[in-house]
């Protein structure tokens, strides 16, 4: 048992990120707690965005939770053993994303009391329903997962319970795909290419994710990564990166196309005011370019500038998904085509929206869920890569 | 008769009068409440003509009308319950002006209904799209999916609602076609209201109805038929 040489942590930081933690995760009840008392006329959301920030934190968080897996696909399904030592974190990572995203979700429905019905009464035309299936199905697989690669007696089932996650989790990001794919009237939705687009995006944003959390554990920790580790993984980051770029391109080209979309593609790329703005500045930019020339660029590509790249793909998922959930629900549905329309219930009228704090506090209450699983569950458990030198 | 005889007589007497004192109102709520014991059926598709060519400019009346049978609030802000609006209109190339008014348009393929993770909206046989308050989670997936923005959000708590419209804070409701009037054989509140009779109320099932009648010789048409979706509310002249 030499692996699990005991993890240096150092103490105190340790207890007070943990403490932090949890505190956001108590800032998020609270809103949750006052969004229950009040309603949501506390929050932001109204009539025409239905769906807001907490939204954009489920979606990114459940999204990232099925992408962080590449790491552990390309590990069990396609056998490269420096990604297999790195398996394990990438399931943690992708139950504590998956939680996260899943609280958030469920706390900011109208009725969260009622949860109970949402497992007991099941409409098998909803993709909803069907997520709820596969969410707590992605669960109890990766659990599974875990347990086969953890424990040396079921090291030989690894295998299959790694191809088990890996069509789950293909499965898993269609369905929160064909949410936005299957409604039918709604110009910024209702296209079959949102399902593998949504794949694609969890594969860049959960490369990123596990490269934050794998820079962090290797700094505090003391450790280095290995030179040729990181070179493979921020290639792969940066060509999932410019995949999720197509599909956006793809995406707005075609909508571009049409005549009857061409003022929603105006509206969300020119003078929609502060969602071309988050598209091209904190998207494009942002969350494309930059990393891209950290990644790419001969003179760059070092841990710190990967570290760095990271964060700001991060940041352009935010954007992506700001735009994409609310900017896409703004524009007004177009109910009588060839008309001008308006009427006391916003027809024809642009959407607004401003976050209100405690959605925010809600929608961060998830990212520090998922934090404090991981920060937990690395310390309890020896999920920290360990290198087979073989492998370099 | 020996007294006891009369005392037992008396007892039995008392004893029954009270279980019926006891339990009749239970009954009478118990029926109230069960309403009409025949279920809707299928053999009726209520729907709306509406005549916009007759929908005055500036006139409310459906639409105030639904607010008061409904226990509506009547505020207009983006966080306040529609459930019937007007909408003003103007053709972008010839500039013809009308108004209508608009609501849930009781589909016979509903998308809310095809969305909803709980089952809570659903179609009644008679086609009267509705919400079920007791299952309905607030996830307002059926309000994306709507393509005629027919659905509101309950954003704050309820006060002083009215017995016969159930409605809840966190759940989404629309339209219900006055459901509560139209299972009494009474007509939905709005075309009651309707100072021009532009609102035709009727079973589109029935060949010799008014509504089918007219529908057989004016022009009608539902709105986004291109999405394939029957609505049960037709509108004439746009």
């Amino acid at each position: 048992m030499t692996s699990h040489s005991p993890l240096r942590f150092k103490n105190r930081i340790y207890y007070s990120l943990v403490a932090a933690g949890g505190l956001v995760v108590l800032m998020g009840l609270y809103a949750a707690h006052m969004m229950e008392e009040h309603g949501h006329i506390i929050t932001g959301m109204n009539n025409q965005i239905v769906w807001g920030i907490p939204h954009v934190f489920a979606i990114f968080l459940i999204v990232t939770a099925s992408g962080v897996l590449n790491v552990s696909s390309i590990g069990s399904v396609f056998n490269k053993p420096a990604y297999k030592a790195r398996a394990p974190l990438a399931g943690l990572l992708s139950i504590a994303m998956l939680a996260g995203g899943l609280t958030v979700l469920m706390l900011d429905l109208g009725r969260p009391d009622r949860i109970i019905v949402a497992m007991t009464h099941f409409n098998p035309t909803s993709v909803f329903a069907w997520n709820i299936f596969l969410y707590s199905g992605m669960f109890a697989a990766v659990a599974f997962y875990l347990w086969t690669m953890m424990e040396k007696r079921m090291n030989p089932w690894s295998k299959p319970a790694g191809l088990l996650v890996f069509v789950w989790r293909f499965v898993l990001t269609t369905g929160t795909g064909v949410i936005f794919s299957f409604l039918v009237a709604r110009q910024a939705y209702g296209t079959a290419i949102l399902p593998p687009m949504f794949i694609v995006m969890s594969f860049a944003w959960g490369m990123a994710v596990f490269h934050v959390v794998q820079a962090a554990i290797y700094e505090w920790n003391g450790k280095l990564l290995d030179a040729y580790v990181q070179k493979r993984m921020k290639n792969l980051m940066g060509i999932f990166v410019i995949a999720t770029l197509y599909f956006v391109a793809a995406y707005h080209l075609t909508n571009l196309y049409f005549a009857r979309q061409a003022e929603f593609e105006r509206f969300i790329l020119f003078d929609g005011g502060v969602y071309p703005l988050v598209f091209w500045v904190g998207y494009f930019l942002f969350g494309n370019l930059i990393p891209l020339l950290l990644i790419y660029h001969p003179a760059l590509g070092k841990s710190k500038c990967i570290l760095f790249a990271s964060l700001l793909i991060i940041l352009g998922g935010f954007s992506l998904l700001y735009v994409f959930i609310i900017g896409g629900q703004a524009f007004p549905l177009s109910i009588f085509p060839g008309y001008e329309v308006s009427s006391s219930f916003g027809d024809g009228a642009i959407g607004l929206y401003r976050p209100s704090m405690p959605e925010i506090m809600l929608g961060m209450g998830a990212v520090g869920v998922s934090f404090l699983i991981t920060a937990i569950g690395i310390r309890m458990l020896d999920f920290v890569p360990h290198e087979i030198p073989k492998s370099r | 008769m020996s007294d006891t005889n009369v005392q037992r007589r008396q007892f039995l007497k008392t004893s029954v009068g009270a279980a019926a004192v006891a339990i009749a109102p239970g009954m009478l709520l118990f029926d109230m409440a069960h309403g009409k014991s025949d279920p809707v059926s299928s053999k009726v598709r209520w729907g709306m003509l509406i005549d916009t060519a007759n929908c005055a400019d500036g006139c409310n009346d459906c639409v105030t009308a639904c607010n008061k049978e409904n226990g509506l609030s009547g505020g207009l802000s983006p966080t306040d319950s529609q459930w019937m609006r007007k909408v003003e209109l103007k053709d972008m190339r010839s500039g013809r002006t009308l108004a209508l008014p608009m609501m849930c348009q009781h589909c016979e393929e509903p998308p809310c209904v095809d969305v909803c993770p709980t089952g809570a909206s659903f179609k009644r046989a008679d086609g009267i799209v509705l919400v079920d308050k007791h299952l309905c989670i607030g996830c307002r997936y059926c309000m994306m999916a709507c393509p005629y923005k027919a659905r509101s959000f309950v954003h704050e708590p309820l006060h002083d609602q009215k017995p016969d419209v159930p409605r809840g804070r966190g759940t989404v409701e629309s339209c219900t076609m006055c459901v509560h009037r139209v299972d009494k054989g009474q007509q939905p509140a709005c075309a009651e209201a309707c100072p021009n009779k532009s609102i035709l109320f009727g079973n589109l099932n029935d060949p010799e109805s008014e509504i089918s009648k007219k529908i057989r010789t004016v022009q009608s048409t539902q709105i986004r038929a291109d999405l394939g979706l029957n609505t049960g509310i037709r509108y004439q002249g746009i």
